[in-house]
């Protein structure tokens, strides 16, 4: 496509004896919607920060439009629209104060835009931020990240504990900022369901590693369900190769295979079994795969 | 127009889109001539990436079930009908190697599928909905 407009290489993070990020290289292109999924603890949170500066490289680098946020936090933070994962937003102000106040950080702050949202979202200029009900605050702090047109919006978790109508308003706010040529979305998300439906790429962050990252169409076309009957029975499957986890017992085995249907054949008549079905995947089934059934191919990978 | 998107069942939602479309036009609920959503309002609403509506207008475009229009839009295409009763059997074979698959798990013969089939047929409200609506090409 283009030239990435996050760049991260080798980063690693601890806090103290906890190793949050261990080794996560990460080129994230210019333009559509990347989706990072984790579970809890994965370091998703913390992964952001780096890319906004707020925590500094312990070893590895971090390249944000080729700039270092840290070295360069005007250049870097002025183009990027954050929503945090906790909102922090100045409780004691109100609406139109923390309005005009974030817009003092901005010269490319649109006011119109600014108020059109304001309107959309319902939100009373006059009401203190400290008084907003969850979803408002959400809204409050989707505005103050969006009003500046910026080249990267960052939502760390943005409808965690929203009700569907404030998750819409979420959503449709990433779809228009892609809608309007070459600006480009990194989001977190644990609701593989929205990641699903925005997202053209993803990563899947887990213990502080990056399992996989690709286009969503390769990661839902590249991982299949094959219920399969061996002709022998067994109490391990053989681990390795294309199967990623599964379960089952003796003759009958449910697996999630990383492959194409002509290597799921291949790989089946070498084990003697017989196919019984091969059904796609959703990106939750996916995910569970990749990171629960672990265990599995503990031996066969390494 | 109307498209329900699900996320549960592992089918990509450009195909779910795409399916849908072609079955709105074989069904009769898109008309030749008519204009489909742009691709902005269409993922708004649908709150899907719109590079995924493109997608899938591409593939209905490729298929000659719709056609761009420069600068206007993109509508059904027009004179239809020998397309839409080629797409309606494609559909149905579709829907029919999942019922094969489906019995072939359940070990129920072939035979038997057929009876039940037949069975089913009788069996279905004759004047509702399964009268050909291939004559709207006006």
């Amino acid at each position: 496509m283009n030239q990435p407009i996050l760049e991260i290489r080798d980063l690693k993070r601890n806090f103290g004896k906890k190793i949050a990020l261990d080794g996560v290289s990460l080129s994230i292109p210019t333009g559509g919607v990347f989706g990072l999924i984790g579970g809890n603890g994965a370091g998703k949170t913390t992964l952001l920060k780096h890319t906004l500066g707020l925590l500094s490289a312990q070893s590895g680098s971090v390249r944000i439009f080729g700039l270092d946020p840290v070295a360069d936090p005007v250049g870097a933070l002025s183009r990027i629209g954050y929503l945090s994962e906790n909102r922090d937003l100045p409780d004691w102000m109100r609406i139109h104060q923390l309005i005009s106040y974030t817009r003092a950080f901005y010269p490319n702050w649109d006011p119109e835009y600014a108020e059109t949202l304001r309107r959309d979202f319902e939100l009373d200029p006059n009401a203190f931020v400290k008084t907003l009900s969850r979803g408002q605050r959400a809204r409050a702090g989707l505005l103050v990240a969006l009003a500046h047109r910026p080249d990267l919006l960052i939502l760390d978790e943005p409808s965690s504990g929203l009700d569907p109508v404030v998750r819409r308003d979420i959503l449709g706010a990433i779809i228009r900022t892609i809608a309007d040529e070459g600006r480009t979305v990194l989001f977190s998300s644990h609701l593989l369901d929205e990641v699903e439906r925005v997202a053209d790429r993803i990563a899947i962050l887990h213990q502080g590693r990056i399992q996989l990252c690709a286009p969503m169409e390769q990661v839902r076309s590249g991982h299949k369900r094959v219920q399969l009957r061996l002709s022998s029975s067994v109490s391990h499957f053989p681990p390795g190769g294309i199967w990623i986890g599964g379960e089952g017992s003796r003759h009958d085995w449910s697996m999630v295979a990383e492959a194409e249907i002509e290597a799921i054949r291949e790989a089946v008549s070498l084990l003697n079994a017989d196919i019984l079905s091969i059904e796609p995947m959703s990106l939750d089934d996916i995910f569970v795969a990749r990171t629960a059934g672990k265990a599995l191919v503990a031996g066969g990978k390494s | 127009m109307h498209i329900h998107i699900s996320t549960q069942d592992g089918v990509p939602i450009y195909l779910q889109i795409v399916r849908q479309v072609k079955h709105q036009i074989a069904s009769g609920i898109l008309v030749s001539g008519q204009e489909l959503p742009s691709i902005r309002d269409l993922a708004e609403k649908l709150l899907v990436n719109p590079n995924t509506v493109a997608r899938a207008y591409r593939e209905l475009e490729t298929v000659g079930l719709v056609e761009k229009r420069r600068t206007a839009g993109t509508f059904v295409a027009e004179g239809l009908s020998p397309l839409a009763r080629r797409e309606k059997l494609r559909m149905l074979s579709e829907r029919m190697d999942g019922l094969l698959a489906e019995a072939h798990q359940m070990q129920v013969p072939l035979s038997d599928l057929i009876d039940l089939l037949n069975q089913r047929a009788k069996a279905f409200p004759q004047n509702s909905s399964i009268q050909n609506p291939e004559n709207h090409a006006s």
